[in-house]
């Protein structure tokens, strides 16, 4: 059975889903009980699971992410939201020290079955500290998985993935994406952790990407395709569990890779996978490695400047051109 | 329990300490540890007021709440010679050591961050009506961080089991924290939230016991968080390395006529000394047992340095 949700419905559904099936799960943040989140993520939770199970929390993220952690390790499962990604920075501590090490540090004999539940990238006048893609932060930190959903679908199955992981997951979603609309599969089994997943076949280069950079390389790939270009786009969706196979599978494919994002350019998740192409697809390559992401500024909010920075399906398609000529 | 058990468990975690102090100098402990020398009544008083299931978070200066809470003494030496305890693994050590058997959170090598733990496992025993507590310490440096600070305004506002034992040993790290605060107790900052404080006596087990259960109790009959503030001294340095050169002359050896198991000692005829002498004997076998026991324990296998990264 496939519905057609918007992005952000299909949140709700899992969300829905998670508190059903599962009466271990909590979920708490702002605003995320009565007034049911300020874009919707959580509309109608609280008057169906009531505050034993969905609550609003004061305005401190390092306090209920550790509160998160303290009782995930204690036998419940938490879904913590965090409301805009900018935030997760208050709590590093209680992510990158806590959550993310304890089950390692204790041998294995705690576990962390938590979710941390946020969006992320710019919007039009948004604000330096409410745009980032922090993602590579959470990539690079051991024990936490890290989920970059970029369709209704994958918003559906792969929060419900993190639901069940016994592992504390990231599932940073894209504030963007929340409007587009796709089929949901709602009665599909919990998907497994992890996968790549190739979204368009094509013969001549590879785009990997993620999240709303996603939908920006199959855009890309269209009108390339007018071009005579062939790009293959994958959709790494799981920064942690790495999918590389599914990468280097692709590279031997077409012999040349793109990378996009949209986080800032430098030390961003895409020069890992360019490190990993060059160190494992060496024999592969016909052409240099090229990267798309937001240039090395913090994000401004003036649309005009915005348009400049942020990176689109066209600046995807002229990385590509770049990279089909080298 | 009465005050030959009480001395036991102090005598107990003092000896540990001592005896870890001439590992470190042997070279037998890798790292830096944080004793808890002079404070040993605020855990052994805590821990007179909890039963089984309820949570213990602690901090790195942990020890002496780890054997209060009944961790085993060979599994803590072992963990802090770095070998592969049945704690641990050897990947926490002496500052960040846990275990689940036995209700022990764990220590935390980030000042406060323990407090928005403990909170969760407050949580945990109020969504699911266990009836538990979740007792967390923190140092007197500790009520400076915002972690403590966010997780005692939600711990109220959830009305949560959470009691919060402050040890104030005068000292926030290695600086005076009547230098670092402008209240003159730090139980006075309960009323900003709305919860009951306490200042107590943290060399007397019994005061801390008495304060501790009260906290306890209202907190297991679910009206909410309490904060203790127990006042102790620190007979030895922030950590293993430290000079303590901050110190004014004749602090440590005041301390040590005030703290705890000097106190007993001091007000003890004949008889009690004689029993109390026993007692210090037996722990002392009981601790070169455990630290025999540890040096057999092997060393982690190298082929393990990534495992238990994920579940």
């Amino acid at each position: 059975m496939s519905e057609s949700l918007r992005y952000i419905q299909a949140v709700n559904a899992a969300l829905t889903w998670a508190l059903d099936s599962r009466t271990d799960t909590i979920y708490f943040g702002e605003d995320v009980a009565l007034p049911g989140g300020p874009f919707g993520a959580t509309k109608g939770l609280h008057k169906r699971f009531g505050s034993e199970r969905i609550f609003d929390t004061p305005i401190s993220e390092t306090g209920f992410l550790g509160m998160a952690l303290g009782a995930a390790m204690t036998g419940l499962r938490p879904i913590a939201e965090i409301m805009y990604a900018d935030f997760s920075f208050v709590a590093m501590d209680q992510i990158v020290n806590q959550i993310a090490t304890v089950h390692y540090s204790s041998a294995g004999r705690w576990k962390a079955p938590l979710v941390i539940r946020m969006q992320q990238g710019y919007s039009p006048g948004a604000c330096a500290q409410h745009s980032h893609s922090p993602e590579a932060y959470f990539a690079h930190t051991p024990g936490l998985r890290v989920a970059l959903p970029a369709t209704p679908d994958d918003a559906y199955q792969m929060l419900r993935t993190a639901v069940v992981s016994d592992d504390p997951v990231v599932v940073a979603e894209a504030r963007m994406l929340y409007p587009t609309r796709g089929p949901v599969r709602t009665d599909a089994p919990v998907e497994p952790v992890g996968g790549a997943r190739v979204v368009r076949p094509g013969a001549d280069v590879t785009v990997v990407a993620w999240s709303r950079m996603v939908s920006a390389a199959l855009d890309a790939a269209g009108t390339l395709a007018e071009e005579g270009v062939d790009v293959e786009v994958v959709d790494l969706r799981w920064l942690n569990p790495l999918d590389f196979d599914t990468v280097a599978a692709s590279i031997a494919r077409t012999g040349r890779l793109v990378v996009a994002h949209e986080a800032n350019l430098t030390g961003g998740f895409g020069a890992e996978i360019a490190a990993r192409a060059a160190a494992e697809c060496f024999a592969d390559l016909r052409a240099p490695i090229a990267r798309v992401a937001t240039p090395d500024v913090p994000m401004p909010a003036a649309p005009a400047l915005q348009a400049v920075v942020v990176p689109e399906a066209a600046t995807v398609a002229e990385a590509v051109r770049r990279t089909v000529r080298a | 329990m009465g005050q030959l058990d009480d001395y036991r468990l102090m005598a107990r975690i003092r000896r540990f300490e001592e005896r870890l102090t001439a590992l470190k100098d042997a070279g037998e402990i890798p790292g830096s540890i944080h004793l808890c020398n002079g404070q040993e009544a605020v855990p052994v008083g805590a821990c007179r007021a909890l039963r089984d299931g309820d949570h213990v978070t602690a901090t790195y200066r942990g020890h002496g709440w780890a054997i209060a809470r009944g961790v085993d003494l060979t599994g803590l030496f072992a963990e802090m010679m770095g070998r592969d305890s049945a704690l641990c693994g050897g990947r926490a050590a002496s500052p960040y050591l846990s275990d689940p058997g036995r209700w022990f959170v764990g220590e935390n090598s980030i000042v406060g961050a323990g407090v928005p733990i403990a909170t969760g496992a407050a949580l945990t025993a109020q969504r699911t009506g266990s009836g538990a507590v979740s007792v967390v310490t923190i140092g007197d440096g500790a009520m400076n961080q915002g972690n403590v600070h966010e997780a005692l305004n939600l711990a109220a506002v959830l009305d949560l089991p959470l009691v919060l034992v402050v040890e104030n040993n005068v000292y926030s790290e290695m600086s005076r924290i009547s230098d670092m605060v402008r209240v003159r107790q730090l139980a006075e900052r309960a009323a900003g939230y709305g919860l009951p404080g306490r200042v107590v006596d943290g060399n007397d087990p019994d005061a801390v016991a008495e304060a501790v259960t009260e906290a306890v109790d209202r907190a297991r009959e679910g009206s909410g968080p309490s904060i203790v503030e127990a006042m102790t001294e620190r007979l030895v340095g922030h950590y293993s390395g430290d000079a303590q050169h901050y110190r004014p002359t004749g602090e440590i050896a005041a301390a040590r006529e005030r703290e705890p198991l000097a106190r007993i000692r001091r007000a003890a005829d004949a008889d009690l000394t004689a029993r109390l002498d026993a007692i210090d004997a037996e722990v002392s076998a009981e601790i070169e047992t455990a630290v025999t026991a540890a040096r057999a324990v092997p060393y982690p296998d190298p082929a393990t340095a990534e495992e238990h990264v994920y579940v």
